[in-house]
């Protein structure tokens, strides 16, 4: 079955990096901290590499909406495997305040555009943990949709998706064409390796603005302040039970 | 109570365990009539670091005072965190001047007891110093600072297309790894810690700040004067902080394959092991389990595995030339009867393949639950190999002792994991003596006593057995040169 898939991928602040909030309190510090592809991003770049390995679909395009800088991670997404890229240009103050539901817009836009029959995203990104944007995107296109995926199994033009929901594993089945958003134990990501990156520089990124595509950047949103978790203060040791009721009973825990 | 039975058994001068329990009483001694120089430095200590990066609390020194190992807790007086190397000198500086020991700390996931403070002093927990500096991805070759992990390394390094392939397992920090001149399963194909080095910043015991190859400097061979670097590569901590480390990276393998062979012997795995380096196949990692560990894996994870020796492969390449690799491999187990090989391709596949190898320690200790492991470390020529083997399974056989076998057979280098109940002092006293023949059988094969985890406390006496009197009168010269007062990491491998 010959399919295009579409896999978002977001630049976000590297997992590792401890996040400081900006001292004006309006977001993170970002200047000078090291960025990489969102992890679930990552397994979603390896589900849809795996489909075009087994031969189920027949191109994999990487998407990413914001500034020059996303053309890494698009690189990136190539090196695992991806054909080619889109580069939706977004930046400045518009950047900032780029959500899921500009993103999804986006992502329906170019799915027409591009005919695609599959989008693939992370199930969240790992700064905003909005886990909004694939479920936003199949709603605008009126596509089916499975998300928090573990397991996905694409059977002529029917997908079969293992879903990790809080009571256990749900099995869904979609027809095509559809969305799916990749949950922790989808698959490993591959490395991308030093010969494959080299392939990926020959590969092409086109840009477009999201004007282009008919889209209108503008929040509804907007963010008032941004603030660290209160410090953890320190515990206080008592010497007897009745000591213990009675400083929950003077904090208002029981 | 223990100490006293111990010191009636009389052996304390050729037993590295007891030898340590008596130690250790010392060390305590020495910390009362140290009080008031430590005050003293503490207050300095202070000055340098702040309040937060000082600490003389009981639990926190404990932590401080024990590694991986099974040598009892020996705890320092004082821990300090300095968070650059100019906080390490002055701090250094402090501890010469008190003439206070100077225990540096990474991790803690050393299996010699390197850590343990034997004479008290000031533990320096270097993992404030966490930084990535300069990683030149053209040049293959990154400088971290000691706080830096092994996998967190690779995890930054991760789209970059590099890795740094020395494995030893734990998750260590990288610049503890070149203290103890780590190695790991797949130093059969990429290096120790020894050939991985390109460059280190050192703080020695009076604080002079050093760079081994020239600051910054790092080219990829060098004829440039006495080789520094690799000095201070194994010194475990004896001759100075290591501050910074400038290492060499290689390409993350292009694809990987594992596989899996069960052979009727130990002699026919370890000469598929010799015959598969002969043939110049370039194998990334070949590990050696024997029948006692393979069952113990089969229990601990209930897997159907076959009871027999195995060996764990992988291979590391172009597509192409692992179908080559893997050919050849197969060839060759098949002429020594070794049976169903397997081999995977896909990362959950070759997990899976591999599980009983990554999961042989906890195997070993579910053998027989309460007790402790300790894991032997010797490494002999390949040819000497299915020799050293066969005779230290018999040993183990006669003895009524618990080991199995897991080993980076490529190097010659296997461990023995040794399980016994701490607390029995006549297995302790039989485990000692089977580590004790054991090394001297590796001795006289033209091997070491210790592969990859160095000397620390224990193996004293066998480094002087392996290098002779006069090359240890010469460490010790270097020693006496660079560290007059014996203030680093006394106790440890002199």
């Amino acid at each position: 079955m010959a399919a295009r898939v579409l896999v978002g991928v977001k630049r976000v602040i590297d997992y590792a990096v401890k996040v400081r909030v900006k001292p004006d309190n309006t977001g993170v510090v970002t200047d000078g901290v090291k960025h990489s592809m969102n992890p679930f991003c990552e397994i979603a770049v390896e589900e849809a590499v795996k489909l075009k390995e087994k031969q189920l679909v027949k191109e994999v395009v990487a998407v990413s909406c914001g500034p020059q800088q996303v053309q890494e991670t698009i690189r990136t997404a190539l090196a695992m495997g991806a054909d080619r890229g889109i580069h939706v240009e977004v930046s400045g103050k518009d950047y900032d305040a780029l959500g899921p539901l500009q993103v999804s817009k986006i992502m329906a836009a170019l799915a027409k555009k591009e005919e695609a029959n599959l989008i693939i995203l992370g199930k969240q990104a790992i700064d905003d943990d909005c886990n909004q944007t694939g479920q936003m995107t199949a709603a605008l296109l009126d596509w089916p949709q499975g998300t928090f995926a573990s397991e996905v199994v694409l059977e002529g033009d029917k997908l079969k998706v293992v879903r990790e929901v809080d009571g256990g594993l749900e099995t869904v089945k979609l027809d095509m064409p559809a969305v799916v958003t990749a949950d922790l134990r989808l698959n490993t990501p591959r490395y991308a390796t030093l010969p494959n990156i080299m392939k990926a520089k020959k590969k092409k990124i086109s840009v477009v603005k999201p004007g282009d595509l008919g889209v209108d950047v503008a929040s509804r949103l907007e963010v008032l302040r941004v603030e660290e978790p209160p410090q953890r203060k320190a515990g206080v040791k008592v010497e007897t039970v009745e000591d213990l009721v009675s400083k929950l009973k003077e904090g208002g825990r029981i | 109570m223990v100490l006293a039975f111990l010191r009636r058994i009389g052996s304390l001068h050729i037993n590295p365990v007891y030898r340590f329990a008596h130690e250790y009483s010392v060390g305590r001694r020495n910390y009362s009539a140290r009080g008031s120089t430590l005050e003293q430095a503490v207050a300095a200590f202070r000055s340098v670091v702040g309040e937060d990066g000082v600490s003389l609390g009981t639990a926190v020194r404990d932590q401080h005072g024990r590694d991986e190992s099974m040598h009892r807790c020996c705890p320092p007086d004082v821990v300090v965190w300095p968070c650059s190397v100019e906080e390490v000198s002055a701090l250094a500086k402090i501890c010469y001047q008190h003439q206070l020991p100077i225990i540096p700390f990474g991790t803690g996931t050393g299996l010699e007891g390197g850590v343990g403070a034997v004479k008290g002093g000031v533990c320096f927990n270097l993992g404030k110093m966490d930084c990535i500096l300069d990683l030149h991805q053209e040049d293959f070759d990154v400088t971290v600072e000691p706080g830096v992990t092994r996998k967190a390394l690779n995890a930054s390094l991760r789209d970059t297309g590099l890795w740094f392939p020395v494995d030893p397992g734990a998750d260590a920090s990288l610049c503890g790894m070149v203290a103890t001149s780590a190695s790991g399963t797949n130093a059969v194909r990429y290096g120790t810690m020894r050939e991985n080095v390109l460059n280190l910043e050192v703080v020695l015991a009076d604080g002079t700040v050093i760079h081994t190859a020239g600051r910054g400097r790092r080219p990829r061979k060098t004829s440039a004067g006495y080789n520094l670097t690799n000095l201070f590569v194994g010194s475990e901590g004896t001759l100075g902080l290591l501050t910074k480390a400038t290492l060499r990276l290689s390409g993350i393998p292009e694809a990987v394959v594992s596989a899996v062979c069960s052979f009727p012997s130990v002699q026919a795995a370890v000469d598929s092991t010799v015959q598969l380096l002969q043939a110049g196949v370039p194998i990334a990692r070949i590990e050696f389990l024997d029948d006692v560990m393979m069952d113990a894996c089969r229990c601990y994870s209930s897997l159907p595995y076959v009871v027999a020796p195995t060996l764990f492969l992988e291979f590391h390449g172009s597509k192409s030339s692992l179908e080559e690799q893997v050919t050849v491999a197969e060839d060759i187990t098949r002429g020594n009867a070794g049976s169903d090989f397997s081999w995977a391709r896909d990362a959950e596949t070759r997990e899976r393949l591999w599980k009983a190898r990554h999961d042989a320690w906890y195997a070993a200790l579910a053998l027989r639950p309460g007790c402790k492991a300790y894991s032997t470390d010797v490494c002999v020529p390949i040819s000497n190999l299915p020799q050293v083997v066969v005779e230290t399974k018999r040993d183990l056989m006669q003895n009524h002792l618990t080991g199995p076998i897991a080993g980076h057979v490529g190097d010659g280098n296997f461990h023995c994991l040794m399980v016994l109940d701490p607390n029995d002092a006549d297995e302790v006293q039989r485990v000692h003596q089977f580590t004790e023949r054991l090394a001297r059988r590796a001795l006289a094969l033209d091997g070491t006593c210790t592969g990859e985890h160095g000397i620390g406390l224990g193996k004293k006496a066998l480094l002087c057995e392996e290098v002779g009197p006069q090359t240890i009168k010469v460490m010790h010269s270097l020693k006496a040169a660079m560290d007059p007062a014996n203030l680093m990491n006394p106790g440890k491998v002199l």
